[in-house]
C-alpha cells in the first residue's frame, strides 16, 4: 500500500485574473505505516496537497499513483480509492449531518455497500478507538463540544477502514489536553492497524513528538522532506518561511553555541536530556 | 461551481472602474433605454459602436463577456423561437400550424440584439464595480424613496450582505461536498429522487452553517451598536470631472437615440 506523487502541479482558476499557482512540481511517496507530519505556513499549499491524495482535486500537471496505478486513468474507481485513503477535513461541521452520532459515523460504511449491522459494528469500533463516550452515541452531532465533534468526524472516516489516514489540522481549536489525547489515539491507531498517517499541523512541537517524517511546504513547493531532527537543524531557514523549530532545538543550538557539544538533532525532551547528560559526563571525566 | 460568475467583479483600474457607481448605474439605465428606442439598422450600429467603445475602455477581455452571455442563451433561444413562429404577417414558410413570417424574423433579430446588448451592458457595470460600490450607489440613488417610508438603507444593507455571502457560501458548499465525497458520498449517479436524497448530507451542514453565520454577523453588528437608520459612510461617494464627462457623453448619446427615433432613421 503506497501512494506516490510524481511532479504534481496545481493551478487554481487558470487563465483568469484570480489564477493561483498552488502546487509546484511536488514528488514524494507515502509508505505503509508511516507517520508523516505536513507543516507549512497558511497558504503554503498543504490543504491543496492532501486533496490530491484521494482524488478530490485533479492535478494540473503530474501524476498520483496508488499502488502503482494512476488514479486519474479513465476507468479508475475513485470512489473506492476514497475509502482506502481516508481524508478528515479541518472542520467537523462540514461533514456532520445525521440525527445521531452513530448514524453519522455509519454514513461512510453504508456508502461502501455494507449492511446496516456491519456498518454499525464498524462505527462503534471506530468511535471506541477515538475515545468517543459511549453514552453520547445517540446524541445529535450538533450538541457536541468541539473536541467531541472532531472525534466523531475522525470516526466517520475511520469507520471506512482506510489504509491511509489523512488529517487536516486535527488539533486546531482544541485545548492542550484534547490535543494530546487525539494525537495519542491517532498514533495508537497507526500502530494497531498498521495504517499510514499524514497529519497537517502548525505545531512543530507536536510533530516532533509524533511524526517519523516531516514534509515542510513553502509557497507550494516541498522545502524539506526528512526526519524531524534533520528538518529542525535548518531552523534558520524555517524561520524565513514564517515557521519555527521547537523550543528544544533552540535550547540545544544555544548550548552548542556556548561550547557544550550536545546533539542538535534531538527532537524529544528525553533525547535531549540523555544527550546533555552524556556530554556533561564526558566533560567531567575529561577534567578528572 | 466556479463557472456561475456572470458579471463577477473583474479587478482593474480603467476609466470605467474609476467612474462613480451612480454614474455607471444611470449610464447603464440610459443605454438600456437607448436600445429600445433604436429600431433601425443605423440605430443599432450607433449602439454597437457605443457598447464596443465601452468594452474597449473597460479593459475587460472580450472572451469573458462572451462567456457571460452563455448563461442567458436559453432565454434568448426561447424568445427568438417564439418571435419567429408567433408573429403574424407575410408568410415565408409554413408547415402545418407552424409558420415563419417576414415580420417574425425581423422582430426575432431585433429581440436577440436587444437581449445581447442588455446583458452585455449591465454585466459591464457589474464587471467594473465592486458589489459594495454598487450597493452604495444604489442606496444613494434611491434615497428619495425614504420620503415614502421605504427603508432604503436596510434594503441596501441586505443586498450587500447577500452579495457578500454568495462567494462564502459557494466555497462552503465546495468544502462540504468534498468532505462528504471523502466519505464515499455520490452526488452524480442515480435517478432524480435518488439524487435529491443524496443532497441531504450536503444541504444539512450548509443550512446550519448559513444560520450560524447569520447569527454571528447579527451579533457582531449589535455588539457595535448597529441599529440601522441614518449613518454616514466611511467612503462617501464623490463625483469627479470624469463623471461630468461621462454624463455629457451619455446625454449626447441618448439625444442621438431620440433624434433617430423622431426622424425615423
Amino acid at each position: 500500500m503506497s501512494i506516490e506523487l510524481q511532479h504534481v502541479s496545481f493551478i487554481y482558476s487558470p487563465g483568469t485574473a484570480y489564477e493561483l499557482h498552488a502546487l509546484k512540481d511536488i514528488s514524494f511517496t507515502v509508505h505503509d505505516g508511516e507517520f508523516i507530519g505536513i507543516i507549512g505556513h497558511t497558504g503554503s499549499g498543504k490543504s491543496t496537497l492532501i486533496q490530491h491524495l484521494n482524488a478530490l482535486i485533479r492535478p494540473t500537471k503530474g501524476k498520483v499513483l496508488y499502488n502503482g496505478e494512476d488514479i486519474w486513468e479513465e476507468n479508475y474507481d475513485r470512489r473506492a480509492l476514497r475509502s482506502q485513503v481516508g481524508l478528515v477535513f479541518q472542520y467537523p461541521e462540514h461533514q456532520l449531518f445525521e440525527n445521531t452520532v452513530l448514524e453519522d459515523v455509519c454514513f461512510g460504511p453504508l456508502n461502501q455497500g455494507l449492511s446496516k449491522e456491519e456498518a454499525e459494528e464498524r462505527a462503534k469500533k471506530a468511535l471506541a478507538s477515538v475515545g468517543f463516550r459511549e453514552d453520547h452515541y445517540g446524541k445529535s452531532p450538533f450538541e457536541l463540544s468541539g473536541g467531541q465533534k472532531k472525534r466523531a468526524a475522525i470516526a466517520g472516516v475511520l469507520a471506512m477502514d482506510p489504509k491511509i489516514l489523512v488529517l487536516d489540522e486535527p488539533t486546531a481549536g482544541l485545548d492542550p489536553k484534547g490535543r494530546d489525547e487525539i494525537l495519542d489515539q491517532v498514533r495508537a491507531l497507526q500502530e494497531e492497524r498498521g495504517i499510514a498517517v499524514l497529519v497537517v499541523s502548525h505545531s512543530m512541537e507536536d510533530m516532533a513528538r509524533y511524526a517519523g517524517r516531516l514534509i515542510v511546504m513553502d509557497h507550494g513547493a516541498v522545502a524539506f522532506d526528512d526526519v524531524p531532527g534533520n528538518v529542525f537543524a535548518h531552523y534558520e531557514e524555517l524561520e524565513k518561511m514564517g515557521l519555527a523549530a521547537p523550543q528544544l532545538t533552540y535550547v540545544m543550538q544555544t548550548l552548542r553555541a556556548n561550547g557544550l557539544m550536545v546533539d542538535p538533532a534531538a527532537d524529544t525532551v528525553e533525547k535531549a536530556r540523555d544527550s546533555i547528560l552524556a556530554v556533561l559526563k564526558a566533560e567531567r571525566q575529561g577534567v578528572v | 461551481m466556479r463557472d456561475i460568475t456572470i458579471g463577477q467583479y473583474y479587478p482593474g483600474n480603467s476609466v470605467l472602474h474609476r467612474l462613480d457607481p451612480r454614474t455607471k448605474f444611470v449610464g447603464t439605465l440610459m443605454f438600456i433605454i437607448s436600445i429600445f428606442i433604436f429600431h433601425t439598422i443605423p440605430g443599432y450600429a450607433v449602439a454597437t459602436v457605443f457598447l464596443g467603445a465601452m468594452i474597449l475602455l473597460s479593459g475587460i477581455p472580450f472572451r469573458l463577456i462572451v462567456k457571460g452571455l452563455k448563461a442567458v442563451l436559453v432565454i434568448m433561444l426561447i424568445t427568438v423561437v417564439f418571435n419567429i413562429f408567433l408573429t403574424p404577417g407575410e408568410v415565408l414558410w409554413q408547415w402545418k400550424i407552424l409558420k415563419v413570417t417576414k415580420e417574425g424574423l425581423i422582430l426575432a433579430g431585433k429581440m436577440a440584439i436587444r437581449l445581447i446588448y442588455l446583458v452585455t451592458g449591465s454585466s459591464l457595470m457589474t464587471l467594473t464595480t465592486t458589489p459594495n460600490q454598487l450597493t452604495d450607489g444604489l442606496e444613494d440613488l434611491m434615497a428619495p424613496l425614504n420620503r415614502i417610508r421605504i427603508p432604503v438603507h436596510e434594503i441596501a444593507l441586505m443586498m450587500s450582505i447577500a452579495l457578500r455571502f454568495i462567494p462564502i457560501l459557494m466555497e462552503e458548499t465546495d468544502k462540504i461536498m468534498k468532505a462528504q465525497l471523502a466519505r464515499g458520498a455520490d452526488f452524480e449517479s442515480g435517478s432524480i429522487i435518488r439524487k435529491a436524497k443524496n443532497m441531504i448530507p450536503l444541504l444539512v451542514p450548509l443550512f446550519i452553517s448559513a444560520f450560524r453565520r447569520a447569527n454571528d454577523l447579527a451579533m457582531a453588528m449589535e455588539a457595535r451598536c448597529y441599529h440601522g437608520g441614518s449613518r454616514t459612510q466611511m467612503k462617501p461617494l464623490r463625483y469627479t470631472r470624469l463623471d461630468l464627462a461621462a454624463y455629457l457623453i451619455l446625454i449626447i448619446y441618448l439625444a442621438i437615440a431620440i433624434l433617430f427615433r423622431i426622424f425615423g432613421i
